[in-house]
């Protein structure tokens, strides 16, 4: 099958748009994946596990057979300056016998002997599919263990057919919440933050706070990069929140405005423009006029650092064009952000778990005739990047082979990444990484570029 | 019970002794069992796997084979919600299989069950059944059961084995051929059996074959299904091959097994052989091959015979004496324990993740000059081989890229092998069977003690 005779499902047309071609036309999404599209996106649990997992001297058991607890033992790139704790792998592996007769026990037990042994601040119990259906009550179990052990043990309602990766996001968030306000916020300066959705991803929360400790803001509490539980007890006393991944936070920075009056931005550290962008939200907001110059000066003196080599880059990069298909909308805008400042062109962009606001704002990001696809899968992603022509996709690992395989270079920028890409370093490391896929000599052998180009339509072939 | 005081203020120590915390499974040494199905599947040729699930178990599966992999590997799934974890996923069933057939155009679907569905109670045979009623053209649908609380990711992959011979293998005339069940191999070990059994003249039905469509070229345009796997027709007739050689000693006594099948229903000679790793499986293997064609064993399989045992002469000092921990799959720790054992390493730990039967007498059996002290363990999760091998002083660890975190601990080398080897690239052609095999594994071992040994030295030695 070429890609030419890839067919979009009728039930997917809607979550697919050209863009420019319709001023009004808006793209379907925040639906459930149909059934046999191959989608992008895990699950319920996936969406939860993703946003804890960087409490570090938390204790996170998954409840359930084996396989959701082991495809997620060590894979991401999320760092803990202190304990590692997060790093391994708890389930309560129910077995058939656990399944007929009820997994409480074996939970109640797993949860006393690794609290025993772990010393944790706090557990984390995730609910699975199958705790889901045989009616386990992982709630009284917690409660029970929580009484026991002193610590507060935490049921996260994650079941992976109980709605879409979002509700595993809200799930988590949900969870947290359960420490927020708990913890003393004596004193926390009155210019201090939250970092939401920012998952340390290779070291990134510790370039982020330092940013901020230059320019004169206390980061109270970052959720969930290298995150610690009491600082989540006591982030309620910050006076902003900076919302950087925005489909998964959004909910926990509107309870905190709710319950506490915290005002939230939604923020990005991709990218110069968006790093600095931020930088100056929350001095803004914060409103110290010497916050504000801070920032200003410690903005120019990195642009000065990286400048020189990013237009060396951008002067080799000029006209490439690129697709993008990550997990959140808000990241994408960043990304097409960055590569412009590249000189590249976003010709395919697209997210799992965007919103009808976050496609909008897409839409007038991108150029006309950008492909903006929502909840795509891989022959979709295939056929458009072949018939744009990319030279750069920019993914998570199952992206990775549509790419290679085509001959198309490949940026890793989701959570299992081990390199620092944020703020203005990490827009230098992405500056280098794109610059090292894209001229890699290695594309010159592959088929894609050997072979006759591959043809679009019927006059071109004719 | 946990003394409150005694926890606050306090936190994860540096190092967890996690031994005394057998309730859960710390750090598992197995995957769930459609993961092994999905496997099997993308071996057949044109063969779309298909959960029966939630669209998490087919997410995580792909991304976990392609961590390894790293090629394409798409796995469908009939993404269940609330509504029908209650009320029973047929009609997403249906409509899965309606949108893969006319996305994917396979020749075949390999529909695995999940836990979910499983606990459901779906009744797949019947689900299947008005599938075709309801889907246009839907290709034939092979089922396996793959409860992940029911074994590892090596039953669900034995297990879907022996689901596409017993619902596609019909009678047909003998023709002579060999059916070749290697069990969950690399893709190089894959197309180095082929290699050997065609070099005496058979016709190779390799299930599954998954050494093109997972370990293949570049593309110049998309491939929806990639080229390569055992073609159907093939696996429609392996009722008329004249034996099946099942390899992996697990499988041995299995009356259920693929080969079992195979025997009881069409007559076809079932030979159980030990996984050929080192010199000794490897000679049953060829004499197998040799008795069944009735040939002599080609003068290049010989030659090669030779140079793994000249150069096991070259470099026996530089490996004897060493103790090693080996882990992973039963059939492939029972391999490679055998080897270790022809090539002077101690194996102080040979331990595996999922449940076997008997795996300590069934290793035993294969290797009986294993010392008596050696600790052999099934069942075993990360936590187990790390309290085991901390007072084992081993100098090596064989097992795949899990095994990291202890190496490191300990500070000793990682020979990595099985899957998933997903922190080096290659890691899905590794070859371990054969003589060939063998020699890569033997110069991997020795080079990597002589390059421990130099890079500890004092002097630094560039001549050894």
């Amino acid at each position: 099958m070429s890609h030419q005779a890839i067919s979009i499902l009728d039930e997917r047309r809607g979550q697919v748009l050209r863009n420019g071609q319709d001023a009004t036309a808006q793209i379907a999404c925040d639906k459930h994946s149909a059934a046999g599209s191959v989608s992008q996106r895990a699950c319920v649990f996936c969406g939860a596990r993703v946003v804890l997992y960087p409490i570090a001297d938390a204790l996170h058991v998954v409840h359930g057979p084996i396989g959701c607890a082991a495809y997620t033992w060590d894979i991401r790139g999320a760092q803990s300056s202190g304990p590692q704790l997060h790093r391994n792998s708890f389930s309560t592996d129910l077995q058939e016998k656990d399944v007929i007769f009820g997994g409480e026990k074996k939970l109640t037990a797993a949860l006393r002997e690794l609290i025993a042994a772990c010393r944790p601040k706090a557990a984390f119990v995730y609910s699975t599919c199958i705790t889901g259906i045989i009616g386990d009550d992982v709630g009284a179990v917690c409660r029970t263990l929580a009484a026991e052990t002193g610590i507060p043990v935490i049921p996260v309602e994650s079941p992976g057919f109980s709605g879409t990766k979002k509700d595993g996001y809200r799930a988590a968030c949900d969870a947290l919440y359960q420490l927020v306000g708990t913890g003393d916020t004596t004193g926390i300066s009155p210019h201090s933050i939250n970092l939401l959705g920012e998952f340390n991803i290779a070291g990134e929360t510790y370039m982020m706070k330092d940013y901020f400790k230059r320019i004169g803001i206390e980061v109270v509490s970052c959720i969930t990069g290298d995150g610690r539980v009491d600082e989540l007890r006591r982030c309620h006393g910050a006076k902003l929140n900076l919302v950087q991944c925005s489909g998964s936070m959004q909910h926990l920075a509107q309870r905190l405005e709710a319950d506490y009056g915290i005002p939230f931005r939604r923020i990005s550290f991709f990218g110069i423009e968006d790093t600095a962008a931020a930088l100056y939200d929350a001095a803004g907001v914060l409103g110290d006029p010497e916050i504000a110059q801070r920032a200003r000066n410690l903005v120019s003196l990195e642009l000065a650092r990286i400048q020189p080599e990013l237009r060396r880059y951008r002067k080799i990069l000029k006209g490439r064009k690129a697709a993008i298909y990550v997990g959140g909308a808000f990241k994408a805008f960043s990304l097409v952000r960055a590569l412009r400042s590249l000189g590249m062109n976003t010709v395919l962009v697209g997210s799992q778990t965007g919103n009808a606001q976050d496609y909008r704002q897409l839409k007038e990001l991108c150029d006309p005739g950008t492909i903006i696809v929502d909840d795509s899968n891989p022959l979709e992603l295939a056929k458009f990047c072949l018939e744009q022509d990319v030279d750069l996709f920019i993914g998570g690992v199952k992206e990775r082979p549509i790419a290679y395989k085509l001959g198309i270079g490949f940026c890793d920028h989701n959570h299992e990444r081990k390199e620092a890409l944020a703020g203005f370093e990490g827009m230098l490391n992405f500056a280098r990484e794109v610059h090292a896929s894209v001229m890699s000599p290695v594309w010159k052998f592959v088929p894609r570029r050997v072979l006759p180009k591959v043809s679009h339509n019927k006059e071109e072939a004719a | 019970m946990i003394d409150e005081g005694d926890l606050l203020g306090d936190g994860p120590p540096d190092v967890l002794d996690l031994s005394h915390c057998t309730a859960a499974t710390r750090n598992a040494c197995k995957l769930c069992t459609p993961l092994g199905a999905c496997l099997v599947f993308r071996g057949v040729r044109g063969t779309l796997p298909f959960l029966h699930g939630s669209q998490g178990c087919s997410t995580y599966i792909r991304r976990y084979l392609i961590s390894h992999f790293r090629e394409p590997m798409d796995i469908a799934a009939s993404n269940f919600s609330e509504e029908t974890a209650v009320f029973g996923g047929a009609r997403n069933l249906q409509a899965g299989m309606r949108n893969v057939t006319l996305q994917y155009q396979p020749e075949l679907i390999g529909l695995a069950t999940t836990c979910l569905s499983e606990t459901i109670g779906e009744d797949m045979p019947s689900l299947v059944h008005d599938c075709r009623a309801a889907v246009p053209n839907l290709p034939p649908v092979v089922h396996v059961s793959t409860a992940s609380f029911r074994g590892s990711h090596i039953d669900g992959f034995h297990d879907a084995v022996r689901a596409v011979v017993s619902q596609l293998t019909t009678a047909c005339q003998a023709h002579g051929g060999l059916n070749l069940l290697p069990g969950m191999v690399s893709t190089a070990d894959l197309r180095h059996l082929r290699e050997l059994a065609e070099s005496f003249g058979f016709g190779v039905t390799l299930l599954p074959d998954y050494s093109d469509t997972l370990d293949g070229a570049s593309w110049a345009d998309y491939q929806a299904l990639p080229s390569g796997g055992v073609p159907i027709d093939a696996i429609r007739a392996m009722s008329g091959a004249c034996a099946t050689l099942e390899l992996g000693d697990t499988l041995r006594g299995n009356r259920k097994s693929a080969a079992s099948v195979l025997e009881n229903s069409f007559g076809v000679e079932k030979i159980s052989l030990t996984l050929p790793v080192g010199i000794q499986a490897t000679d049953e293997f060829i004499a197998a091959l040799a008795r069944l064609s009735g040939r002599d064993i080609p003068v290049g399989i010989t030659a090669e015979r030779g140079r793994l045992i000249d150069s096991m002469v070259d470099g026996h000092k530089v490996v004897f004496g060493k103790r090693a921990v080996i882990f992973g799959e039963a059939d492939l720790v029972i391999g490679l324990t055998a080897f270790l054992c022809e090539i002077g390493i101690e194996p102080v730990l040979c331990i595996c993740g999922g449940k076997t039967n008997n795996f300590e007498t069934l290793l035993r059996a294969v290797v009986p000059e294993l010392p008596a002290g050696t600790v052999i363990r099934d069942g075993a999760d990360f936590a187990d081989i790390s309290h085991e091998a901390r007072q084992l002083s081993p100098d090596l660890l064989l097992g795949n890229s899990k095994g990291y975190g202890l190496a490191r601990e300990l500070n000793i080398p990682l020979i990595r092998t099985g899957f998933p080897i997903h922190d080096r690239l290659g890691g899905q052609r590794v070859l371990h069977l054969g003589y060939r095999g063998a020699l890569t594994l033997f110069d991997t071992l020795a080079n990597t003690l002589l390059a421990c040994k130099q890079e500890t030295s004092t002097i630094g030695y560039s001549y050894l």
